[in-house]
């Protein structure tokens, strides 16, 4: 039976599941998914996009991953949770909200 | 063989404490557990225990030290009774949700209001569905007893376990005692030695996640689980302590009950009381027997179904009340397990007593047998939710 983080998905049975939802190692917020709480997801146009990189630092998660020239890339659906902040934010009409579905 | 002496229920579980010599003690006073951590304070100061102990400023505190040393990886106890054991409310469900071994001695106590130190078992009852184990003594003997099993049980299944004994009744009076030798203690009881633990060199862990409602309910059923497995241990502890002392123990005590036609349940000293009045009832000629509840929780269903499916009717004895308009906590639990085993043929009845501190003696019990024989005997229940000696 395994106790890693990376295998309390929800799936996981009750006899399977750590007990009391205890971790037992560091840094699982990199293993474990927490954009399925998501019901809306940003979507992103790469064609309107300016870089203008507004959207990044208001990104409560991190969701908008930022590569070595500085520039964004496409959402991390692992870890958004869908709260909009960044579309708010665009001025460029870049991101949407659509509902998620799964 | 033991050593005999004479304590009082307060002492004796504090000299258990002593005699097991546990990691860390979350100690907040309150009548009538006061004299438990006091006792024990002695024992630290004289450097008989290497026990750290915390004095806080709160049961809520006292609970939560205990959580934060038992999720350490210590072993963690703390001692309550009444509004102290209400306080501790929301960090008992934390101590159990979180599967921490915990082991708390509670001298039962009413509840305010009006305001009364005396002995019921409210304040256990009120935190009966809290996740905790809960064995009830009837004597200072079995106080002492439960404590030095409780250990091994809660860690057993990763539960925390509740001692309880009635306040002033038990924790006050003296009797005689036989007590364990230190070294068998020692033995007895163990190391405790859990597989993760927050201090543990190498792994990392967390205590007290947040859990989505994708895994809550599997946490809630796994927790229910170890409820159930704890049955059998409870069961075999009580043997592996009955083979070192002479004195077994298991869910429930059944008293002159082979061949009973009319029973009571009941938890606590007052089954001593009630014993005597079963022993004079019998003496008459009388087919009555008593049902002894140890373990509250985990509830012993199978054994009380067992014990009262060839009984005309019973009566279970609540030493608190629901406040729910027809009955009390344990007959409300046994009338469960029967219903669920499809034993409906005794007629069941609940008397709420002792509320308080009233007295409970032996003409008590035998008026609650005189009652039962008319059930019995003219097969009609009449009111079911009654309350015992109350002036009208």
């Amino acid at each position: 039976m395994s106790h890693l983080a990376k295998d309390m998905t929800p799936d996981v049975s009750w006899k399977d599941i750590t007990p009391g939802c205890n971790i037992y190692e560091g840094g699982t917020s990199v293993t474990v998914e927490t954009g399925d709480w998501r019901t809306m997801k940003p979507v992103w146009d790469a064609t309107k996009c300016k870089q203008c990189m507004l959207c990044t630092p208001v990104c409560p998660d991190m969701s908008i991953p930022v590569d070595a020239d500085g520039k964004r890339g496409d959402f991390n659906y692992f870890f958004c949770k869908g709260c909009g902040i960044c579309a708010n934010v665009c001025p460029f009409n870049a991101i949407t909200m659509v509902k998620d579905e799964k | 063989m033991g050593i005999r002496e004479r304590l009082s229920g307060n002492e004796a579980i504090a000299y258990a404490m002593k005699q097991i010599n546990p990691d860390v003690m979350g100690a907040f006073p309150i009548t009538p557990s006061t004299e438990i951590p006091q006792y024990f304070s002695t024992y630290v100061d004289n450097g008989q225990v290497d026990t750290e102990f915390i004095a806080v400023e709160s049961e809520h505190s006292a609970m939560s030290t205990c959580i934060g040393a038992q999720a350490a990886g210590a072993r963690a106890i703390s001692a309550t009774s009444s509004c102290g054991l209400c306080y501790m409310t929301e960090m008992l469900y934390v101590a159990a949700s979180d599967r921490l071994p915990i082991t708390l001695a509670v001298s039962c106590r009413a509840l305010s209001g009006p305001i009364n130190i005396n002995n019921d078992h409210s304040d256990a009852m009120g935190v009966r569905d809290s996740g905790w184990l809960m064995l009830f003594a009837e004597t200072n003997q079995e106080a002492y007893d439960n404590y030095l099993q409780a250990m091994r049980i809660g860690e057993a299944v990763d539960l925390p376990i509740m001692i309880c004994q009635d306040g002033f009744i038990t924790s006050h009076a003296i009797e005689n005692i036989e007590l364990v030798e230190d070294e068998k203690v020692k033995e007895f009881v163990g190391e405790w030695n859990p597989k993760h633990y927050m201090l543990k060199k190498g792994e990392p862990m967390a205590v007290g996640a947040y859990a989505t409602p994708a895994y809550y309910i599997e946490a809630k059923r796994q927790q229910a689980q170890a409820m159930m497995d704890a049955k059998e241990v409870i069961k075999k502890v009580g043997k592996e302590f009955g083979e070192m002392t002479g004195r077994t123990y298991g869910l429930v005590e059944n008293f002159m009950m082979d061949d009973a036609e009319e029973a009571i349940l009941i938890i606590g000293s007052s089954a001593g009381t009630a014993k005597e009045a079963v022993k004079k009832l019998r003496a008459a000629g009388k087919k009555v027997g008593l049902v002894k509840i140890r373990s509250f929780r985990p509830f012993p269903s199978e054994e009380i179904v067992d014990a009262l499916k060839n009984v005309k009717a019973f009566a279970a004895m609540d030493k608190d009340d629901s406040f729910n308009g027809h009955c009390g906590p344990m007959y409300a639990e046994v009338c469960a397990s029967m219903y669920a085993a499809g034993v409906t043929a005794p007629k069941g009845i609940n008397y709420i007593y002792g509320l308080g501190g009233r007295d409970v003696r032996v003409d008590s019990i035998e008026h609650v047998f005189a009652e039962l024989e008319k059930i019995a005997d003219t097969g009609v229940t009449g009111e079911t939710y009654r309350y015992l000696e109350v002036r009208d």
